[in-house]
């Protein structure tokens, strides 16, 4: 190959689509025939079902169909779930999965009642006007610790009570290690994470054909293959006869997975029902109760130290917002519990959780999925350590750090994976003490002071975390040399943004010794690739890119092969590059990779036992377990002591996430994710009132970080590779956003010298009103 | 039904387009779906996201908060007419690849819009300035840091 393409800053092949306004979103497919769909949603969170009457919605001009519940019949049915609970000693988990309609109950604000069909998306709407509804409101559960007192609502009455699950999981002994402890600190945190709100909302179109006896479903998801096969199973078609194709899609960040949302489960239905293609597309305001969120946690940490500032335990006891259905089992409330222990060596730890069913929407990862809440209790705990203790904050981070020959590292405890906790590979320190460097902490205290003699309030904020990434159970994919020379490759994950036209690329580019820009990805298509997972978890690189590897590997063996046939001579004696064949120091002498594939398919002759026709491979790939990255993240803010408004001034990111594919792309994953991080831990709350219903449904009070928010990023980076993938790689699609809550709280304590007026911070977000609030109450 | 139509002429892209519309047809629904021209994009409907943004008259306007009818007899630009005749990328989307300014590019077609019409009037701007023309575009996804490295870049090669 003439230039190596992996590593390097290569620009994305997908770009030109995207700039040119020629990509095909979800609401972008138009066909013939083509029906608009508008469901009615409750308006309260709880409430008995006393009717529902769509008749006279069914009489409006233009309105082709309406149904309730009862209407679906046998195609009623609870939704799949989607991720069993982990196998944990003495676990209790109440499965209780969303419903297409609501029947009997509604159960949080936004659960579809109805859907109407019409020949526009006004008449749609309009025809909504027309349903006549009673429903019964029963006081709502939205309070973590009300809702498993007794006597509270039950938003499963046949539960009996709103724990979704419980789960206990330890390492050591807690109680022996806090025995010895020369310090203990013990608080109660609350961390809410927002909604991850891309900038286009969710959408299905769904066409039966039924003299194909085919459905083709174009959705918004991030894991096709995983809808393809629940809504066969649903429809009662085999996996062969529907196709899903998650076209281009405007952002995803969790909440796009394979959800069986209720819109993506009835318009096939629908389709079927009226043999004509239907499409939903959701508005923003529909999103806020539609589209599932991520939530609030309620810790009750507690850690034990000895006096040189070394962990010897953790005892953690917390509430997780479940929201009013189960279906991603435990997912966010273990990553929560797992990520606790971030990079650090913590010999003892008790950790115990419920996830509560609350009267609200449904709770499944956000990117970060969790992981915030626990790094926010554990950096936070570490942080009142360091002041109890005197010491240094980056110092006891320091002196706790897993030491770099300390890897594969147990913690012993179970992970989202099923797996047990094993950190792969990793060197801490450096990551720290460049993250240090960067941001100036030698220097900062006099920084500090001589701002503060000027009036200026400067504080500066630091945080450490672990984030496991790139988790199984496998992606595949299809490397394909065209009889032109171009190469496709088809996978089965969706991609919303990850820029996978290019990495993919960029992989088999370097096997195959063709340019970047001559290789076509094709992902989300479940025609196009057959099997796979999804795009979750930070794993789309990690485990779909190596299964492109794998295959392009073969493919450049077959190359050398047929031509070493052709030329007849040893394939050692041959170098593939610019797309051709050719025979050492003999350039002149070689054959076309097209030409190749040509001949790999004959049109006549016997092909040869034991071999293919083409010049393709279909490879899998699937990790042991997750491959484990880690950061350090550094700011210095300054907060206006009047206002408490606050700016970044700067800010720093330095991780390590293995060998990187494309350095340009990877700094986009990390700007974004701070990004959100920031939204996180300044600005974006839910703000419900006690009957669950949402006060800020809108964008222009569920505030989003503008270009004003964010700051500018320095990035630095160090390189461990992964040993669990014959690339190296790990995940980082979710480092960004993970640590930023923590440090903007330590950060505005510093600023602000609220250790010194007796206030903590013990919660995100924390709004200038709210910093201001918390430190009024304090009598400051 | 008793919807009231009107008949409309409005020029998109120097294309003079005669549509029969419903009053209440958004001009972003007719955009995108009467003159298939899905390049402009709908993240929230109520004016705040930005990604709808189109040029009407030279100016960015949301074309969800305006309706078809109202854009009779002027001058639409949207991005589908960004490039030139021969495909070349205007310098802001040529700045937006090189500076990998998108990921999902949702945004990205109300950010081109709404940053063109700001390099035509300031080719020479601040990075403060950049970031507060751009804080009426919402992006989830860049961060907007090259978002803003590109409008820098495509400024100065647009000064020459
Ligand atoms: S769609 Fe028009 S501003 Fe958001
Ligand atoms: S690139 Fe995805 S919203 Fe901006």
């Amino acid at each position: 190959m003439s230039t190596r393409t992996f590593g390097e800053p290569i620009k994305r092949n997908e770009d030109r689509r995207l700039l040119t306004g020629q990509a095909l979103f979800i609401d972008d497919v138009e066909l013939p025939g083509l029906l608009h769909v508008a469901f009615l949603r409750s308006q309260v969170a709880h409430a008995k079902i006393r009717k529902i009457d769509v008749s006279k919605a069914r009489q409006r001009p233009g309105v082709v169909a309406a149904y309730v519940a009862e209407d679906l019949g046998d195609y009623w049915k609870p939704g799949p779930l989607l991720v069993p609970p982990p196998p944990i000693a003495g676990i209790v988990f109440n499965q209780r999965t969303q419903v297409p309609l609501a029947r009997d109950k509604v159960r949080h604000v936004g659960e579809p009642l109805a859907i109407i069909i019409a020949e526009s998306r006004y008449i749609a709407e309009d025809a909504l006007d027309d349903i006549d509804v009673e429903l019964e409101q029963l006081p709502a559960v939205v309070d973590l610790e009300r809702g498993l007192r007794a006597g509270s609502a039950l938003v499963h009455d046949d539960v009996g009570s709103n724990v979704s699950a419980h789960v206990r999981q330890t390492k050591g002994n807690y109680a022996a290690a806090a025995a010895k402890a020369d310090c203990i600190i013990k608080r109660r945190f609350r961390y809410e994470h927002g909604i991850s709100s891309p900038i286009e909302t969710r959408g299905v179109v769904a066409q039966w054909d039924a003299r194909a006896n085919q459905m083709t479903i174009w959705d918004t998801t991030q894991a096709p293959v995983f809808v393809r096969n629940g809504l066969a199973a649903m429809l009662g078609l085999n996996e062969r006869n529907v196709r899903v194709i998650a076209p281009f899609v405007g952002g995803g960040f969790g909440p796009k997975i394979m959800m069986f949302y209720p819109e993506e489960v009835l318009l096939p239905w629908v389709s079927m029902k009226l043999n004509r293609p239907v499409k939903w597309i959701e508005d923003r305001l529909e999103h806020f109760f539609a589209t599932t969120h991520e939530r609030g946690q309620i810790h009750d940490a507690e850690i034990a130290l000895s006096r040189d500032g070394k962990i010897l335990g953790i005892k953690d006891v917390f509430l997780h917002d479940g929201g009013a259905y189960d279906p991603y089992g435990l997912t966010v409330p273990i990553n929560s519990q797992c990520t606790l222990l971030g990079p650090y060596v913590v010999p003892n730890y008790d950790s115990t959780f419920t996830q509560v069913f609350t009267n609200l929407t449904l709770v499944t990862p956000y990117r970060g999925a969790g992981r915030q809440h626990g790094v926010f209790v554990m950096e936070r705990l570490l942080d009142f350590a360091a002041h109890e203790l005197k010491i240094d904050r980056a110092e006891i981070r320091r002196r706790n750090l897993i030491p770099a020959d300390a890897f594969p590292y147990k913690n012993e405890i179970i992970y989202q994976d099923f797996q047990p906790l094993e950190y792969d590979s990793g060197n801490y320190e450096p990551v720290l003490d460049m993250a240090l460097e960067a941001i100036g902490y030698k220097t900062f205290k006099e920084q500090q002071a001589a701002a503060r003699a000027q009036g200026r309030h400067l504080g500066l904020g630091l945080a450490c975390y672990v984030e496991g990434t790139g988790i199984g159970p496998y992606e595949g994919a299809k490397v394909q040399v065209q009889s032109n020379g171009k190469v496709s490759i088809a996978t089965g994950i969706g991609t919303q943004g990850q820029g996978h036209f290019t990495v993919f690329a960029q992989i088999a580019a370097d096997q195959l010794g063709v340019a970047v820009t001559d290789i076509d990805v094709v992902t989300g298509d479940t025609d196009q690739f057959y099997w796979g997972a999804g795009t979750f978890a930070s794993r789309g690189a990690v485990v779909a890119g190596n299964a492109v590897n794998e295959a392009s590997k073969v493919v450049r063996k077959k190359a050398l092969k047929l031509a070493s046939d052709l030329f007849e001579c040893s394939e050692e004696d041959l170098v593939l590059e610019d797309g051709k064949v050719s025979i050492v120091g003999i350039p002149e002498k070689f054959v076309r990779l097209g030409d190749l594939a040509n001949q790999a398919n004959p049109m006549r002759g016997a092909v040869q036992p034991g071999t293919e026709p083409g010049l393709e491979s279909t490879q899998y790939f699937g990790p042991p377990m997750g491959a484990t990255a880690n950061g350090v993240h550094a700011m210095v803010i300054e907060v206006d002591p009047r206002t408490f408004d606050l700016k970044v001034l700067k800010y720093v990111v330095v991780h390590d996430c293995g060998t990187v594919i494309n350095p340009m792309i990877l700094a986009g994953q990390i700007h974004g994710g701070v990004a959100q991080g920031i939204g996180n831990a300044f600005y974006e709350k839910l703000a419900f009132d006690d009957q669950g219903q949402l006060l800020n449904a809108s964008l222009a009070d569920y505030l989003l970080p503008t270009a004003l928010e964010v700051p500018r990023m320095e990035l630095g980076h160090t390189v461990t590779p992964s040993p669990l993938n014959p690339m190296g790689i790990k995940g980082a699609g979710e480092a960004g956003a993970i640590p930023v809550g923590p440090m903007f709280a330590q950060a505005i304590e510093d600023a602000l010298d609220l250790k010194e007026r007796g206030v903590e911070l013990l919660e995100i977000p924390l709004s200038p009103s709210r910093v201001f609030e918390l430190t009024r109450k304090s009598g400051q | 039904m008793d919807t009231d139509d009107h008949d409309i002429t409005v020029s998109v892209n120097g294309v003079r387009y005669k549509r029969r519309v419903e009053s209440r047809m958004l001009l972003s629904d007719f955009l995108r779906h009467d003159l298939a021209l899905a390049g402009t994009h709908v993240g929230c409907e109520h004016g705040v996201c930005g990604a709808c943004t189109v040029l009407l008259d030279g100016q960015p306007v949301r074309s969800c908060l305006m309706l078809a009818v109202q854009a009779e007899t002027h001058e639409i630009s949207t991005i589908e007419g960004l490039t030139d005749k021969d495909g070349a990328y205007h310098p802001l989307q040529q700045a937006m690849h090189d500076h990998h300014g998108l990921q999902c590019g949702y945004c990205t077609p109300g950010i081109l819009m709404t940053m063109t019409a700001f390099l035509e009037e300031n080719l020479s701007p601040s990075e403060d300035e950049v970031r507060e023309a751009l804080s009426g575009n919402l992006c989830r996804c860049t961060g907007y840091q090259n978002i803003v490295d590109a409008v820098m870049a495509a400024a100065q090669r647009m000064r020459g």
